[in-house]
């Protein structure tokens, strides 16, 4: 029922990025493109995800628990810090140079196009990468405090 | 293409919002597609299975409305593709750093009035206005 339920969510998260056209990169750099021939549309999209997430999160939270699992894991995180800023500088770079951010790029493999492809490998490195470079950063830190104790 | 479809677009909303919505209700997990799919790859454990169905429900959706007769419209894509690829480098590296994505920050966290994810979804925003600024109309 838990991967059913996860797979139907997917499945309803994917007809709505299809029927908005943000699987099509030209429709999003419309979007970004504020001062050429903006197309308004996506700004459109994100407020009624907005508008019905915020209700619908007001419900679950009223609900306490979720119907399939234990516990409601809802993020913590509140830092504003150098992480968040740079990285979202360099997800908006990548996002402006192509116009596919993750989800419409993982869908839209299913046109097959190599283009795509070989964006969604890319980005499976940087993920991949980025969880190397943490490692690497925590590692002296986890060493120093091995030697302090 | 360039073309204002307030109609379609408010539908898609809706559904993406929905979505997100039930995962919460049900599963009780945030819809981030980065972290979901970055967990799929990089964590092992129980949440990789609920994580897996996720994404084969995002591609099932194309494939779904192909079979009903309304097939995804080709990707337009940059044809250098040393641009693609150093584009998925950033995204991939960059919403990894900053948690989040348009879904994570961009909706599921803008919803529930984050600070964090407000911020996150200004700076991708402007970044990304930035780009498509200089790339279309000064170089």
């Amino acid at each position: 029922m838990f991967l059913l339920a996860s797979f139907v969510c997917g499945f309803v998260f994917g007809l709505g990025l299809l029927i908005s056209g943000m699987v099509q990169p030209a429709k999003v750099l419309a979007f970004l493109d504020i001062f050429g021939a903006w197309d308004p549309s996506l700004a459109i999209v994100m407020g009624v995800a907005l508008i019905v997430t915020y209700f619908g999160y007001a419900i679950a939270r009223g609900r306490g628990a979720p119907l399939l699992a234990t516990r409601s894991q809802w993020p913590t995180t509140t830092d504003i810090d150098g992480r968040l800023i740079l990285g979202s500088v360099l997800f908006g770079l990548g996002w402006g140079l192509v116009g596919l951010c993750p989800g419409p790029a993982i869908e839209a493999l299913v046109s097959l196009s190599p283009a795509v492809i070989v964006f969604v490998a890319a980005m499976a490195v940087g993920m991949i990468g980025h969880g190397l470079w943490e490692r690497r950063l925590a590692a002296p830190a986890q060493k120093a405090l091995t030697a302090d104790g | 293409m360039v073309e204002f479809t307030p109609l379609s677009a408010a539908v898609g909303g809706a559904l993406i919002g929905l979505a997100s919505v039930l995962l919460m209700l049900l599963l009780g997990r945030v819809a981030g597609i980065s972290g979901i799919f970055a967990g799929l790859l990089v964590s092992g454990g129980e949440e990789r299975r609920w994580r897996g169905t996720f994404i084969a429900g995002l591609l099932a959706a194309p494939l779904a409305a192909a079979a009903a007769g309304y097939p995804m419209a080709m990707p337009q894509m940059p044809s250098s593709l040393v641009l693609v690829a150093a584009g998925g480098l950033l995204v991939g590296f960059g919403t990894r750093m900053a948690a989040g994505c348009t879904s994570g920050h961009g909706v599921c966290g803008m919803a529930r009035l984050s600070p964090r994810s407000i911020v996150a979804t200004l700076v991708f925003m402007a970044t990304a206005i930035a780009v498509v600024a200089v790339t279309r109309h000064i170089l």
